[in-house]
C-alpha cells in the first residue's frame, strides 16, 4: 500500500488487498514442484536460462546496492566522482548524524522528530477512516456501494506528484481550502509552528526553562515536543487522503469474511448494532487492524514524494524527514556518504515493521 | 467485489421500523460527504485549468469563470508548451519510459515467473527466496546506492537508467508465477507429447493460457511506470529534458516562485492523472486483483 505513500506512502506499491474478493492468487508453499515425470531433461539448464536475465537485473539493481549501502555509509563520497575515488572513513557519518554536534545531527533530529509526529498522525487517521468506510460500505441496506467504493480508491492509483500539485494549490493562503474552513486564513504550507507548542501556547506556556536548556541530538527538548508543524499537518491531510481508500479495500475484504451467522445469531441474542460493532466486528477483524497499522507504519517512514512537490522539506526544515533528508544531502549538499548512513538507519527502522507485518501475518495466517 | 452486498441479503438479518430509515439516512450522508472530499479536488482543478489567474485569485473556489475576469480560457492549457514548462516532451518521456518498462517487465517477469513455476532445478527455491527478500526493500534506501551502481555502469542521464532498473520487479515475477501454477499441467505434457521444444511449449501454449495474468501486469506495470517519481528523478538529475510528466510537474512550484501559474499547473497534473484513470475505470477488477497479490506479498 501507497502505504506508502508512495510514494507515499511510497508506501510499498500502495494497492493492496486481500485475496477473498478476488480470484486466486493465494501464496503457494514454498517447495518442489510436485513429482512427475521430467519431460525435458536440459530442464535445469532452461529453468537457469528462463530465471537469469531477472535474476542477474534484480542482483545488479537491487541486491548489489542494498549491500552497498551499508559500504558507502563507511566512505566520504560526494555523489559526483566515481566511488571508486571516495575515501574510508569508518564511522565518521554516523558520528556525524547521532553523536557530533552540528547541523547535521541537528537535521536528521529534526527529520526524526517530524516523521514521528507524522507517522502518529497519519497512521491512526487512514485506519480509524479507512475502517469506518469500509464498516458503512458493507451496510446490507445501502445502494449505489461501487460508485463510493471507486471514488474512495481512485486518489490511490494516481501519481503522488500531480495529487501534491493539486493539494497545494488547494491549501494556498488564499486558497479553496480557506474558503471552505469556518476559520481565519490559515498560512498552511508556510507555517512552521508546531501544533503542540501552538496548543501549549492558548495556555500561555511558551517554552519553559528545563525544556529549552536540555537537548538531545543537538535539539532542544522543547522542539522535540513541538509537534508537526501545520505545514506537516497539511501534507499529513494529503496522505491521508491519498492512501484511505487502499486500506479501506483490506477492511472491506476482511469484513466479508465475516460469517454473517455470527452477527445473525447476535441479532437473535438481542445485541444492539452499537454492542455488535464494539463486540463482534471490532475483534473479529483484530487480524486486519493489525495488518493495516503495520503496513501504515512501513509507508510513512518512507514519505517522499509528497514533501519534495509539496514543500521541499520547509517551512524552516519542518517538513524534512529521513527520506527526504537522504535526497537532500546526497544531491544538493554533495554529501552522498553521509545520505546512505541515513538511509541504512532508515532501512533498520522500516525493517523492523516489516518484519513486524510479516509476524503477524504468519501469526494470523490470514493473508 | 461485486458480490459484496449480496452475500449477507442472503442471510434475511432484517430489522423493521424506524430504526433503518435513520440508518440507512446516516449511511448516506456520511458516504456522500466523504465522496465530496474525494472528488471535488479534481472537479475543482478540472474548472482551475481554464480560468484566468486573476479570476483563480479571486475565486478559488468556484466552479465556473467569472466574465468579470475573462471568462473562460485556454491561456493556461497553452502554457503547457512554453519555455519553463515542456509538457510535451514530458509526455513523450513518460511514454517513452512506461512502454519499454512495462515491455521488459513481462518479458522477464513471465520468464522467470514459469521457471519457478513449472521447471525443477537446482537453486530454485534460492532464487524464490531473494524474490520474496527484495521485494521489502523501500525504494528511498536503494536511492543512493542504486545511483552509484548507474553511474558506474555509465548510465546515469539516459533512457536506458531510466527504463532498465526499473524492469527488474520482484512483484512481476511473483504474479506471473501465481498465473502459471493455476494452469492445467497437461497442456503442458500434451505439448511435449506433439514434439514441441519447452520454449515453444511456453511461448506457443503456455503464455497464450496466461493472457489474464499478462494483462493485470501490464495495467499495474503502467500504472507503476507512468507515475513513478524517485527513480527517474535521481536516474536523469542533470537532464531537465529527460524529466517525465511526474518529475516535471515536481518542478514547477520551485521554478515560478512566488506567481503560480495555477491553472497551468493543475492542467498538467490532471493531464498526468488522467491517462491511468480511463485505465483505472476500464479494468477496474485487476487493480483490486492486483491490490489481492500485493497485500499477498505484504
Amino acid at each position: 500500500m501507497n502505504v506508502s505513500g508512495g510514494s507515499g506512502n511510497r508506501p510499498p506499491r500502495s494497492n493492496l488487498e486481500e485475496e477473498k474478493t478476488s480470484t486466486t492468487l493465494k501464496p503457494p508453499a514454498l517447495g518442489r514442484a510436485p513429482h512427475r515425470a521430467r519431460l525435458d531433461k536440459r530442464e535445469p539448464l532452461l529453468g537457469w536460462l528462463f530465471s537469469a536475465p531477472a535474476v542477474l537485473g534484480l542482483i545488479v539493481f537491487l541486491v548489489i546496492p542494498i549491500v552497498a549501502a551499508v559500504w558507502v555509509s563507511f566512505r566520504d563520497w560526494n555523489g559526483i566522482a566515481s566511488i571508486f575515488d571516495s575515501e574510508s572513513v569508518g564511522l565518521a557519518n554516523y558520528r556525524e548524524l547521532l553523536t557530533d554536534d552540528g547541523v547535521r545531527r541537528t537535521d536528521f533530529a529534526i527529520s526524526l522528530r517530524n516523521n514521528l509526529y507524522y507517522v502518529l498522525g497519519v497512521v491512526p487517521t487512514q485506519t480509524i477512516i479507512a475502517f469506518i468506510l469500509a464498516v458503512i460500505l458493507n451496510q446490507k441496506l445501502l445502494k449505489g456501494k461501487g460508485f463510493f467504493r471507486t471514488a474512495y480508491y481512485f486518489p490511490s492509483i494516481t501519481s503522488s506528484i500531480a495529487i501534491t500539485l493539486i493539494f497545494v494549490f488547494l491549501f494556498q493562503t488564499n486558497g479553496a481550502v480557506n474558503r471552505v474552513l469556518p476559520f481565519q486564513d490559515i498560512d498552511w504550507l508556510d507555517n512552521a509552528r508546531g501544533v503542540i507548542h501552538n496548543f501549549l501556547g492558548v495556555f500561555g506556556v511558551e517554552g519553559p526553562a528545563f525544556l529549552t536548556e536540555n537537548e538531545f541530538m543537538g535539539l532542544e527538548l522543547w522542539d522535540w515536543l513541538a509537534g508537526p508543524s501545520v505545514a506537516m499537518v497539511a501534507i499529513m491531510m494529503l496522505v491521508t487522503w491519498t492512501s484511505v481508500g487502499t486500506f479501506m479495500l483490506i477492511f472491506l475484504a476482511g469484513l466479508q469474511n465475516i460469517s454473517p451467522s455470527i452477527e445473525e445469531a447476535a441479532v437473535v441474542d438481542g445485541a444492539s448494532s452499537v454492542q455488535r460493532f464494539f463486540r463482534i466486528t471490532i475483534p473479529l477483524m483484530r487480524p486486519t487492524i493489525f495488518f493495516v497499522v503495520t503496513l501504515g507504519l512501513i509507508g510513512t517512514w518512507q514519505v517522499f514524494d509528497q514533501v519534495y512537490a509539496g514543500t521541499q522539506g520547509g517551512p524552516r526544515k519542518t517538513t524534512f524527514t529521513p527520506a527526504y533528508l537522504i535526497y537532500f544531502q546526497a544531491f544538493t549538499n554533495s554529501k552522498a556518504g553521509l545520505a546512505a548512513g541515513i538511509a541504512v538507519i532508515l532501512f533498520a527502522i522500516i525493517m523492523f515493521f516489516t518484519w513486524v507485518n510479516r509476524k503477524v501475518i504468519r501469526d494470523t495466517g490470514d493473508f | 467485489m461485486a458480490d459484496i452486498a449480496v452475500t449477507r441479503k442472503q442471510v434475511g438479518v432484517r430489522e423493521r421500523g424506524a430504526g433503518p430509515l435513520l440508518k440507512r439516512l446516516l449511511g448516506y450522508t456520511a458516504l456522500v460527504f466523504f465522496a465530496l472530499i474525494f472528488i471535488m479536488p479534481f472537479v475543482l482543478s478540472a474548472a482551475t485549468a481554464f480560468k484566468s489567474l486573476p479570476d483563480i485569485q479571486a475565486n478559488p473556489v468556484s466552479l465556473v469563470a467569472d466574465p468579470a475576469y475573462g471568462g473562460w480560457t485556454t491561456e493556461g492549457v497553452e502554457a503547457l508548451n512554453s519555455s519553463r514548462v515542456n509538457l510535451p516532451r514530458w509526455t513523450f518521456n513518460s511514454v517513452v519510459v512506461t512502454v519499454f518498462v512495462v515491455l521488459l517487465r513481462i518479458t522477464f517477469g513471465s520468464l522467470a515467473g514459469y521457471a519457478l513455476a513449472r521447471m525443477r532445478f537446482r537453486g530454485r527455491g534460492l532464487i524464490f527466496a531473494l524474490i520474496l527478500a527484495v521485494q521489502a526493500i523501500p525504494g528511498i534506501v536503494l536511492a543512493i546506492p542504486r545511483f552509484m551502481v548507474m553511474k558506474e555502469l555509465g548510465i546515469i542521464n539516459t533512457y536506458t537508467g531510466m527504463i532498465v532498473p526499473l524492469a527488474f520487479d520482484a512483484f512481476a515475477i511473483f504474479l506471473m508465477k501465481q498465473f502459471f501454477e493455476q494452469l492445467p499441467r497437461e497442456l503442458e505434457e500434451a505439448a511435449a507429447l506433439d514434439g514441441a521444444s519447452t520454449f515453444q511449449t511456453f511461448t506457443r501454449v503456455m503464455l497464450p493460457l496466461a493472457a489474464p495474468g499478462l494483462i493485470a501486469l501490464i495495467i499495474l506495470s503502467t500504472q507503476g511506470a507512468w507515475n513513478e517519481f524517485l527513480h527517474i528523478l535521481i536516474a536523469r538529475i542533470g537532464r531537465p529534458d529527460l524529466a517525465t510528466l511526474p518529475v516535471g510537474l515536481a518542478g514547477l512550484t520551485a521554478a515560478f516562485g512566488q506567481a503560480q501559474p495555477w491553472n497551468t499547473i493543475v492542467a498538467g497534473s490532471l493531464i498526468t492523472i488522467i491517462p491511468i484513470a480511463i485505465v483505472f475505470f476500464v479494468f477496474q477488477r485487476y487493480f483490486v486483483q492486483g491490490a489481492a497479490a500485493s497485500a499477498v506479498k505484504g
